[in-house]
């Protein structure tokens, strides 16, 4: 026994978990979460009916402990990868894209504490008030008044009161923003700062009222709750994250989000297909010896999907190597990476559940079959205007005047 | 080379305050370089120095000040030859 270990032993330090112990810690992980999807399956019809938040699969994700696995080991969280999040995401959205969209934006919320506030006081606290209590993050960046989903420009300002400030923000799209434990919100810097000069705020739901303008009431992600609210909160001046928001939109909300949405948009994709699949092998057995027509066509909607899937692991990967090097975070090719995930990953997941319509033909078009997709299509339109896809596309046409590609094929 | 950086950021960039008064080393995030703005200069410093900033260069860091930039081109320079 290493004297490092003898010491460990007796309770003087703790030693970091081996690569091989975390490895199987983040395989638990996932293993609960595939558990907690059959919850979620289970009530996904009445969740999508009734326009409702999936209140059973989030009390099992609170239940497992699964909502503060990405705060740092310090302040008592799991400290999982960015992988085992979005794995995780894939299978809770395979069962009910709003449950994975839900909890992959409670994930991209967490990531702005777990990347830029390790150090500041207030929010390493509530990071472990994250971890211990389960708290549920969610999101304020849309505002009203034309901002829409530019999330780089604010109207509102931060007023200070002695050492207090209070924010109003109007027309805010916040998804589950009546069930989350603390909101996240970007505001100007003060109120006559320009629009761009923004902070982020971390209030509880003790410090604000939500006044519901407009009932969320889409074709899809209906579980969701991304209701319209105006917001009012108050509360201590030091639970305003002291990096600029620019740098936080920057370096972890473009990867976190772009990549934990694809993850997302790929379990749909993958539901869509292992319907399509279900649909075919039931042909196969109707008549043995033949191939079933559909089949060619499943043979090409598995193409798509192994492609969409190397899209992402492609940027997780990308994003696990470079996470550390804030040079490579705000490269321009960085940038694009994370832009063009989002974009291919949304187009990828309409286009593969439409091919699926083709195979499961009448049975994927009825609402009742076990081979429906209608759900699956419905949800799947939300993706290329989660943030508009125009925009997107807008921001990286920007950079063109100067930039210039990377053609090597392992960066 | 500084004072030719410094005599382009006064007209591209749109730094909204005085050029004359930054330091090399001053932070010209701070100084109100946005990232369209930083496009803007990435272009006129491509043209007036006579180089090409590689995908690998094009980073926050390369261009946060008049140094940094002196520095980037110098690179991209010493590698040419
Ligand atoms: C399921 C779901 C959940 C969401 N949850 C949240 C949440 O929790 N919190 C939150 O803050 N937001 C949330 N949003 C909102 C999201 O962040 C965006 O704000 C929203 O998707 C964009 O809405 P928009 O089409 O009104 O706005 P915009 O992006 O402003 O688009 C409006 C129109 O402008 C056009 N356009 C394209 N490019 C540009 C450009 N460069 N400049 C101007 N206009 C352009 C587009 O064609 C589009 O039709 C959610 C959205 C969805 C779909």
């Amino acid at each position: 026994m290493t004297s490092l270990a003898r010491l460990a032993d007796a309770g003087f330090v703790t030693e970091a978990p081996t690569p091989a112990a975390r490895a199987e810690a983040e395989r638990a992980m996932i293993a609960k979460a595939r558990r907690i999807a059959k919850i979620a399956a289970e009530h996904a019809a009445d969740v999508d009916a009734r326009s409702r938040f999936p209140q059973e699969a989030f009390d099992a994700l609170k239940q497992e402990r699964l909502l503060g696995i990405m705060v740092p080991a310090v302040q008592g969280g799991e400290e999982a990868s960015l992988s085992t999040i979005a794995e995780i995401c894939t299978a809770l959205a395979q069962a009910c894209a709003s449950t994975g969209m839900i909890y992959a934006m409670h994930q991209i919320k967490a990531s702005s504490l777990v990347v830029h506030c390790g150090d500041d006081p207030w929010h390493a606290g509530f990071m472990t008030r994250i971890a211990r209590e389960q708290l549920l993050l969610a999101s304020a960046t849309t505002e009203g008044g034309g901002v829409g989903g530019d999330l780089r420009s604010s109207i509102c300002g931060v007023i200070r009161d002695g050492d207090d400030f209070t924010l109003e923000k109007e027309g805010c799209l916040i998804s589950y923003g009546a069930q989350a434990d603390a909101i996240l919100i970007t505001s100007r810097r003060t109120p006559e700062a320009p629009p761009s000069d923004q902070v982020m705020s971390v209030l509880t739901k003790d410090q604000y009222r939500l006044e519901r303008s407009h009932v969320w009431n889409t074709m899809g992600m209906r579980g969701t709750c991304s209701d319209n609210f105006s917001f009012a909160g108050r509360a201590p001046a030091r639970q305003i994250i002291p990096t600029p928001f620019a740098e936080i939109a920057a370096q972890s909300m473009l990867p976190h989000a772009h990549l934990l949405w694809a993850s997302v948009w790929y379990g749909i994709a993958a539901e869509a297909v292992a319907r399509a699949e279900g649909f075919v092998r039931g042909e196969a057995r109707k008549k043995p010896g033949s191939t079933p027509p559909g089949a060619l066509r499943l043979a090409e909607l598995l193409v798509r999907l192994q492609q969409f899937k190397g899209l992402i692991i492609a940027g997780l990967d990308r994003y696990e190597r470079v996470r550390g090097d804030a040079d490579e975070l705000s490269s321009m090719g960085f940038v694009v990476a994370m832009n063009s995930i989002k974009v291919a990953a949304s187009e990828s997941v309409g286009e593969i559940v439409s091919q699926a319509f083709l195979i499961c033909g009448i049975q994927g078009y009825r609402n009742d079959s076990p081979a429906s997709l209608a759900r699956l299509m419905r949800d799947a339109l939300s993706a290329p205007i989660m943030i508009n896809n125009d925009r997107i596309l807008g921001n990286t046409s920007n950079l063109l005047a100067v930039y210039k590609h990377d053609p090597s094929l392992s960066r | 080379m500084k004072t030719k950086i410094r005599e382009i950021l006064k007209t591209t960039g749109k730094l909204p305050g005085d050029v004359a008064a930054l330091a090399d080393d001053a932070d010209l995030y701070n100084a109100g370089l946005t990232s369209f703005g930083t496009v803007e200069l990435m272009m006129a410093l491509e043209e007036a120095f006579d180089v090409e900033f590689p995908d690998t260069m094009m980073n926050r860091r390369n261009f946060a000040s008049i140094a940094a930039i002196a520095n980037a081109i110098q690179a991209i320079q010493s590698e040419n030859v």
